[in-house]
């Protein structure tokens, strides 16, 4: 099992979370980030340019069994992808272990609903 | 510190020494106020007239609602979320302890009498507590509408009690205006004992000097419709001098923080916005033409002055911001608010034209480059707003408002008495509020402790978080 961690834009939210349904991803998690880096957003206050000095960016988390972790990380690279600096980063880790809190299944078993998935 | 005082009073002695071209009043004060009650023998007595009551009771409430929550909320808008409620808090504790101040002394040392020297500077203590002040008087302060009395004086259409509370709401924005320069690192006890003193010791003279019938810009013939002395200019100042006196905040780098909270930043302004027409359009006392006049220009000039702020950054910034429209709007109200009640249609036009172009030179080019942090630019708006707006009244008065002419009409000395009552105002008002912070950060010290600071005003002054993190 792996983590898939992305920092994608916020505005590629959309076409990601599609891209993913597109190749079977049906579940993660995402939220809101603030990092520091090179390029800042401006922001306007009374005639003057403010640098905020942070950026924005939305943040997904996602557990995959091994054998879909590159059609996931594909998706992700294909469709948050503008060609500009500051597309984001995927990280991908190892996953030791999974639970599912309802019926206490564990390992791969507790990542997809038999089934539905293959 | 008195010594200070008496060499202050004689400077503005000196400013005033020439007197020129003395009008009439815009308002006079009978000549026996204590004893209002008619005598039997006139023709016909003076009474409350109930259409300017109507009014004035509401006016009287418009402008206690321009600080709470109007200015509460839009100066709220404007800090960061870890001191909005110290901003809100200190709006509210104005208005408490300014409404307490303003029955025990205020209103008698802003408009009572005193005798002597001191007679044109300051009010005596004759209505220290209200004292002899009933339900059945008239007021004694009047501008489009009197009445004769028995004894051949002159007095207003509405109850002394209306006029008291219409000014004691004037009292309470006053010093509420200041919070913009000092917010996210005063120390509550040190706001809480400059305000009062601040309200005792400039307030109420700069009021009396004003808009009293014996105060001596008020005989020179300054013309001030609704406050863009006592009130703009007067916290303009105060404010410029304690942002320099408490320092600048931590981190500060000469740009300003991003708004916690832009829609209370709206929300503020329109209820300024609204309440003002209480301030403007209830300056002249009485329900009638003027009043109406007063709320045509006031709108207007608010109105083209958004539009003329938000133009302005979409010029040089590239995007019309809300917060530009918001203070646009706010500097046009401080701009017109001296000549409401003495310029025309085209007047309030200018007016509201070129207010955001002065305010936008010096709260986005001025103030970065001097480096003083004037939190939400408290002087930046009311006391370059408020400027302009004395000095626009003196070009731009109109005879056919009033009887007063500005220089385009073709008085020039309006608009050198207009310049002795900004000048005046500005000295007097700089130097016993420097005087005065000094004082108070002697004795109980005005800047929070850094850590204090750091965390927020809002847990380490009152204990209270404004958005809870718990369902």
């Amino acid at each position: 099992m792996k983590k898939i961690e992305a920092i994608i834009r916020k505005s590629k939210f959309e076409d990601v979370k599609k891209a993913l349904h597109e190749v079977g991803i049906d579940f993660f998690t995402y939220w809101d980030a603030t990092g520091v880096g090179r390029s800042t957003e401006k922001m306007i206050f009374r005639g003057q340019a403010i640098d905020t000095s942070k950026i924005s960016r939305t943040m997904i988390s996602i557990v995959v069994r091994d054998h879909n972790l590159q059609k996931t990380v594909d998706a992700i690279l294909s469709s948050a992808r503008t060609g500009e600096l500051g597309d984001g980063k995927i990280f991908i880790s190892d996953m030791e272990e999974v639970y599912r809190i309802r019926n206490g299944e564990k390992g791969p078993e507790a990542l997809f609903i038999k089934g539905e998935e293959e | 510190m008195k010594a200070h005082f008496k060499i202050v009073l004689l400077l503005l002695m000196f400013l005033s020494g020439i007197s020129l071209n003395a009008q009439d009043s815009i308002t006079a004060k009978a000549d026996s106020v204590a004893a209002a009650a008619p005598a039997s023998t006139a023709t016909v007595a003076p009474s409350i007239d109930s259409g300017d009551t109507a009014w004035m009771i509401v006016a009287a409430a418009f402008v206690l609602m321009m600080t709470i929550p109007g200015l509460a909320l839009f100066y709220g808008g404007l800090v960061r979320r870890k001191n909005v409620i110290s901003v809100l808090m200190q709006c509210f504790a104005i208005t408490g302890l300014i409404t307490i101040e303003w029955v025990v002394v205020g209103y008698s040392m802003a408009f009572g009498s005193s005798e002597g020297w001191l007679k044109p500077f300051i009010g005596g203590f004759d209505w220290a507590f209200l004292k002899g002040i009933h339900i059945t008087d008239l007021s004694p302060y009047f501008i489009s509408h009197s009445q004769s009395t028995a004894d051949g004086g002159t007095i207003g259409t509405i109850p002394h009690m209306v006029f008291i509370l219409f000014q004691g709401m004037f009292a309470i924005i006053t010093p509420a205006l200041i919070i913009g320069a000092y917010a996210e690192r005063i120390k509550f006890a040190g706001f809480a004992l400059f305000t009062l003193l601040w309200a005792l010791f400039v307030y109420n003279p700069i009021a009396h000097w004003v808009w009293s019938g014996d105060g001596w810009l008020f005989k020179m013939g300054a013309l001030d419709f609704a406050g863009g002395t006592v009130v703009h200019i007067n916290a303009g100042i105060a404010a410029l001098v304690t942002a320099i006196m408490i320092g600048k905040r931590k981190y500060y780098e000469g740009h300003p923080t991003s708004p916690h909270n832009i829609p209370y930043v709206l929300i503020g302004a329109s209820l300024l916005w609204v309440g003002w027409i209480g301030f403007n359009a209830g300056s002249g006392l009485a329900a009638d033409g003027l009043a109406a006049s007063a709320f045509l220009v006031t709108h207007l000039a608010t109105a083209t002055a958004a539009i003329t702020w938000a133009a302005l950054d979409w010029i040089f910034n590239k995007k019309p911001t809300l917060v530009g429209a918001a203070t646009g709007a706010v500097a046009g109200l401080v701009a017109i608010t001296p000549a409401a009640g003495f310029v025309d249609v085209t007047g309030a036009l200018v007016i509201g034209l070129l207010v955001p172009v002065f305010c936008y030179i010096a709260v986005g080019i001025i103030k970065p480059r001097l480096g003083y942090d004037d939190s939400l630019d408290a002087f930046g708006v009311h006391g370059i707003g408020g400027i302009w707006g004395a000095i626009a009244t003196g070009l731009l008065a109109s005879p056919a408002i009033q009887s007063y002419q500005g220089l385009f009409y073709g008085n020039p000395a309006q608009l050198w008495i207009q310049t002795k009552a900004v000048l005046a105002t500005l000295i007097y008002s700089g130097v016993v509020t420097f005087v005065l912070f000094w004082i108070t950060d002697k004795l109980v010290g005005v800047r929070a402790a850094d850590n204090d600071e750091t965390e927020g005003l809002d847990i380490t002054q009152h204990g209270e978080t404004a958005y809870s993190k718990a369902d």
